[in-house]
């Protein structure tokens, strides 16, 4: 199952083209781009881990495109993602999320059901890689 | 195709060859010229520099022409070394280098990162790696100016982590020509050395732009041009007493060429400012303002130890 997450997730993989595309944007408009990864796909974990420091004076698409490349090759089977962060005052938030690298193969989630008191039934969604540990898990 | 059987067969070759290539619009389009026009305007002296930078310009623009019917000669090597001594426009030039290969596209982006060896090295091991890379992504799509390179190599002492920070620096050089520009800078003889002790680094040095020390003259007129950005005058007085503070101040050791000038005048702008002040009850006319006399400048420790060497 292809987990969407983020901006552009019902389209096609980006090409690095289009990757570098869209960082020459966000440096345009004075964003600073940070890269962050994870092998836990459950849509609610929000806070992955950050590859490097936020790169807030970078003035070139180029460095970044080094940074993702070399994230992949750290985390080949892990999801990347590219965050641009509007450090604008009001704003403070992230303007663009794009997933930049996925795992090859990816199973997908299975469906919890909970019994609770009289007949209440819970449902609840739980990844399949994850009932490996972190790490060995794509 | 009726025109082209038409012709007669000796118009022939002339139909084939693509349109003669319009350098002038090259140029004007790249806009370079402006580029070349105030560095001739703002940089006093300099002559071969500014020769060997409209020469670097040319064949870039040639370059991109040729490139344009598919006579790639690849991408050319752009990395340069600034030799000379202290104060004499060396990082001036650098930002307009920048400049020309912003407007003739061999950067995309034309910032300088200026920065010297603490930047790039680290202080203890696997500290340097991340700190070069950090400067380098940062210059990416720029110039990277290295001040006074030659620290960044020790052969004193086998395990400094310069060599590292070389290392690095020379693969991205190789690799990512199109990115990045790199350009050393420092005083001639220890740069000699240094690229003499790191082949590899001279290899990839294409330019090499040696400045010359400024003449008296060159500096008086660049003392002018300072002073009239600052919106001040000198004198008819002031100007002599300045000329004869040149010549003495050359002499002295740590000269730095227009530096030295640069620091002479806030210095001079200094004591005119209390000199003013001293005599406050009297009205100041805005002449008073803007001129500086020959007082402020005779008052220079470099005139008080002339008078002491006579004595």
């Amino acid at each position: 199952m292809r987990i969407t997450q983020g901006t552009f997730s019902f389209l096609p993989e980006l090409t690095d083209a289009q990757i570098r595309k869209q960082l020459e944007y966000s440096l345009a408009n004075g964003w600073a781009v940070s890269i962050e990864y994870t092998d836990d796909p459950h849509p609610r974990n929000t806070y992955w881990e950050m590859f490097g420091m936020p790169m807030f004076d970078i003035r070139d698409a180029a460095g970044i495109m080094g940074e993702i490349a070399s994230c992949r090759k750290i985390f080949p089977r892990h999801y990347i993602k590219v965050n641009a962060f509007d450090a604008t005052r009001g704003r403070e938030s992230l303007r663009l999320s794009f997933l930049v690298n996925r795992p090859p193969q990816e199973p997908g989630f299975a469906l919890v059901r909970e019994e609770g008191p009289g007949r209440a039934v819970r449902y609840t969604t739980r990844a399949y890689a994850c009932e490996r540990p972190e790490g060995e898990r794509y | 195709m009726n025109a082209v059987t038409d012709t007669s067969p000796s118009e022939g070759p002339e139909h084939s060859a693509p349109a003669p290539l319009d350098l002038e619009r090259a140029y004007r389009e790249s806009q370079v010229g402006q580029v070349l026009d105030s560095l001739e305007r703002d940089l006093v002296g300099l002559a071969p520099v500014k020769r060997r930078i409209r020469d670097i310009a040319a064949l870039l623009l040639i370059d991109k022409l040729r490139g344009t019917l598919g006579l790639s000669a690849g991408a050319p090597a752009l990395h340069m070394s600034f030799t000379g001594n202290p104060g004499t426009g060396k990082t001036t030039v650098a930002m307009r280098m920048a400049e020309i290969l912003h407007r003739l596209g061999y950067v995309r982006k034309g910032h300088l990162v200026a920065v010297t060896r603490d930047d790039l090295v680290g202080q203890y091991i696997g500290h340097t790696a991340p700190k070069t890379r950090e400067v380098l992504k940062r210059a990416m799509g720029g110039v990277l100016f290295i001040d006074e390179a030659y620290y960044l190599y020790r052969p004193e002492n086998e395990r400094d982590y310069g060599q590292e920070a070389i290392e690095i620096l020379l693969q991205v050089m190789e690799n990512q020509r199109e990115d990045l520009v790199v350009i050393f800078a420092g005083y001639k003889q220890r740069m000699d050395t240094f690229f003499h002790s790191n082949p590899g680094l001279s290899s990839r040095v294409a330019h090499h732009i040696d400045f010359p020390d400024y003449s008296s003259d060159e500096l008086l007129a660049i003392a002018h041009l300072m002073l009239e950005q600052l919106h001040y005058r000198l004198s008819a007085d002031a100007d002599a007493a300045l000329r004869a503070y040149i010549e003495l101040r050359r002499d002295q050791p740590h000269f730095a060429n227009a530096r030295s000038i640069r620091n002479a005048l806030d210095r001079a702008r200094l004591r005119q400012a209390s000199r003013l002040f001293e005599r406050r009850g009297a009205p100041i006319t805005r002449e008073d303002l803007e001129t500086i006399e020959t007082a402020d400048i005779r008052a220079s420790r470099v005139f008080a130890e002339e008078g002491a060497h006579e004595h």
